[in-house]
């Protein structure tokens, strides 16, 4: 295990990993049935109630 | 505590053991101040057993009172109030003392001491730069972190005494780290500084604000959590994991202030910086764009602009921000490939970071007109402003070539204060503004006007300061490397600092301009906490909506 096989590991698993990240994130965001639930949660600083 | 035995009211869960812990840690640092042979160490012990007795007292007089009664049904604001007076008064203090050593650079004699180094430009500057950082945008962080968890997740705070324990024990570690800096206990860390025992202690808080944040959103009454709230979460895990990697040291006494990091060389400079800019990445912007998220949108009365676009803006700032480190070491023994690594990732922030700068300011469409009515909302579309032009410039200047030319100069310096008193200063300043007629009953501020005077004036500071600094920065940068045709360096580098002198005292000027803003501020907070509280019927309702103009 050398310096350099270590360092080229790094750098190919750390952009694979970061490209499926970005998919899985991207598409959690943009999936069409979850726009109810964000549209709810964007609303949940204006239907504020001053009681518990 | 058990409940039965008076008509008193039952006083916040955890009093008593905090009481008897407080008792306890007194007599330690009693026992550690009288065997320790290291006066810096025995000041420091000082520090923690007044803390105790003041503690102590507070906390026996809060039980027998009755003033330290739980009240489940109701949010949690006497710790909000408290945090926002704190924000006010370290902000106040820094800031004075930023202008302070600006003026040191400008005339070296100020305040200089030869035979006592207690105001040396050396350690006052640890003791501005934590100032501003820990003490003003932690408590603003912590105080709005409170409000905005509590509101959106329709719930108290969790753990009973222990938000009060939070806010105190950051009070503590900013008083041990200010006393230690003045005095001399560093471990030259930047941003960093505090030693070992202060940094145990920091830990110690950190993690009970963290299970207090937790436990809110998990006792929470609404199914989502609200994005505001994962820009904390993200701010309060990761400096966790930041404060506790970069500070892994051994003390050589258990009763001395001094340590030695656990890191050498330059993996000791990686970790470093891995710490350094992250305490920008998540400590000055994550937690600042949750108050972004929050009170931009509460204060024009329009959702965020997007809420998808704020769930990418989320996970690609946090999982970007972390690799960004390296850029610090540009031309260092660290191998090439994690500079450019370093590089590469800064340049890849841009993306999210104007995703998120798009996203603030689009939350205001339809509702432009208010940029022109209300000061407070201009404040916080100036502040998104300058977190877009400050995050443009950091990945511009993490590219090595520039690098080369703006690395060591005040152009650093001046990017740092556009973020700082751009971004973090002005968000933090809006959201204060928004709260404490909330906080405190009042159906408005004191006065609209002066928020403008604030605003007029610290902008106008902000200006001076970055464009000074751009100036002498960039001269700086062509004075070192400028060779004459020998092959010597042309200019020595007193010939550069002199050379600074007019910037530096606009330096100065502008950093004056925004103490005085903010201090403008603490009038106009003042007389609205003196003003007539609303009647407690419609407590809630009008002193939610945005103030009349003025």
């Amino acid at each position: 295990m050398t310096y350099e096989s270590v360092a080229r590991f790094a750098q190919q698993a750390g952009l694979i990993y970061f490209g499926l990240l970005f998919l899985a994130g991207s598409a959690y965001a943009l999936w069409p049935r979850n726009g109810d639930a964000f549209r709810h949660a964007a609303n949940l600083p204006l239907t504020e109630d001053e009681d518990l | 505590m058990p409940t039965n035995l008076s008509a008193r009211p039952a006083p916040l869960p955890g009093s008593g053991l905090l009481l008897a812990l407080v008792v306890f840690g007194g007599l330690l640092f009693t026992v550690a101040a009288a065997l320790t042979d290291d006066p810096l160490f025995r000041m420091s012990c000082f520090v923690f057993v007044t803390a105790a007795v003041l503690a102590g007292f507070a906390l026996t007089a809060g039980i027998s009172s009755g003033q330290l009664k739980d009240e489940p049904d109701k949010y949690m604001d006497g710790v909000i109030r408290a945090g926002v007076i704190a924000t006010m008064f370290w902000g106040a203090v820094g800031m004075l003392v930023g202008v302070v050593i600006a003026a040191q650079l400008s005339f070296p004699d100020l305040l200089y001491f030869p035979q006592a180094g207690w105001l040396n430009f050396g350690r006052l500057r640890p003791l501005h730069t934590s100032g501003v950082i820990f003490a003003f945008g932690g408590n603003a962080l912590i105080c709005t972190s409170f409000w905005v968890v509590q509101r959106t997740s329709r719930a108290r705070l969790a753990g009973g005494i222990a938000p009060w324990f939070v806010f105190w024990g950051y009070q503590l570690f900013i008083v041990l780290a200010a006393l230690g800096y003045v005095s001399g206990i560093t471990q030259s860390r930047e941003y960093a500084e505090p030693e070992w025992f202060v940094d145990l202690w920091l830990t110690v808080v950190w993690v009970a604000y963290l299970l207090v944040f937790l436990g809110t959103i998990w006792k929470r009454k609404e199914p989502h959590i609200y994005v505001a709230n994962w820009f904390y979460l993200a701010f309060i895990v990761t400096i966790a994991l930041l404060h506790v990697v970069n500070n892994l040291a051994l003390p050589i006494d258990i009763l001395s202030s001094r340590s030695y990091s656990l890191f050498s060389g330059v993996q000791d400079a990686l970790t470093q910086w891995w710490y350094g800019h992250n305490a920008v990445g998540f400590f000055l912007t994550a937690g600042f764009l949750a108050m972004m998220y929050y009170f931009v949108p509460k204060r024009v009365e329009r959702p965020v602009f997007s809420y998808r676009l704020s769930i990418v803006h989320f996970w690609a700032l946090i999982f970007i921000y972390i690799w960004a480190g390296p850029h610090h070491l540009h031309y260092t023994a660290l191998p090439q490939w994690a500079q450019t690594l370093g590089m590469t990732f800064s340049i890849m922030l841009w993306m999210p970071s104007w995703g998120g700068m798009i996203n603030g300011l689009m939350t205001l469409s339809g509702a432009w007109d208010k940029l022109r009515t209300d000061p407070v909302v201009r404040m916080m579309v100036v502040a998104i402003a300058f977190y877009g032009m400050s995050t443009f410039e950091g990945p511009v200047m993490s590219i090595r070539a520039v690098n080369a030319l703006s690395h060591y100069t005040d152009w650093t310096i001046g990017h740092v204060h556009s973020g700082a008193l751009g971004w973090v200063g002005f968000i933090s300043f809006g959201a204060i503004y928004c709260m404490v007629p909330w906080l405190w009953k009042k159906e408005k501020l004191f006065s609209n006007a002066l928020v403008e005077w604030h605003f007029w004036i610290a902008t106008t500071g902000i200006l001076l300061y970055i464009a000074a600094m751009w100036v002498s920065g960039i001269m700086e940068g062509l004075m070192w490397r400028e060779y004459t045709p020998q092959g010597f360096l042309a200019y020595s580098f007193i010939e550069t600092v002199s050379a600074k002198h007019v910037e530096n005292v606009i330096r100065t000027l502008g950093g004056l301009m925004f103490l005085s803003g903010t201090l403008i501020m603490i009038y106009n907070l003042i007389r609205t906490v003196r003003m007539p509280s609303v009647t407690q019927g419609d407590a809630g309702a009008p002193a939610l909506s945005a103030p009349a103009t003025a």
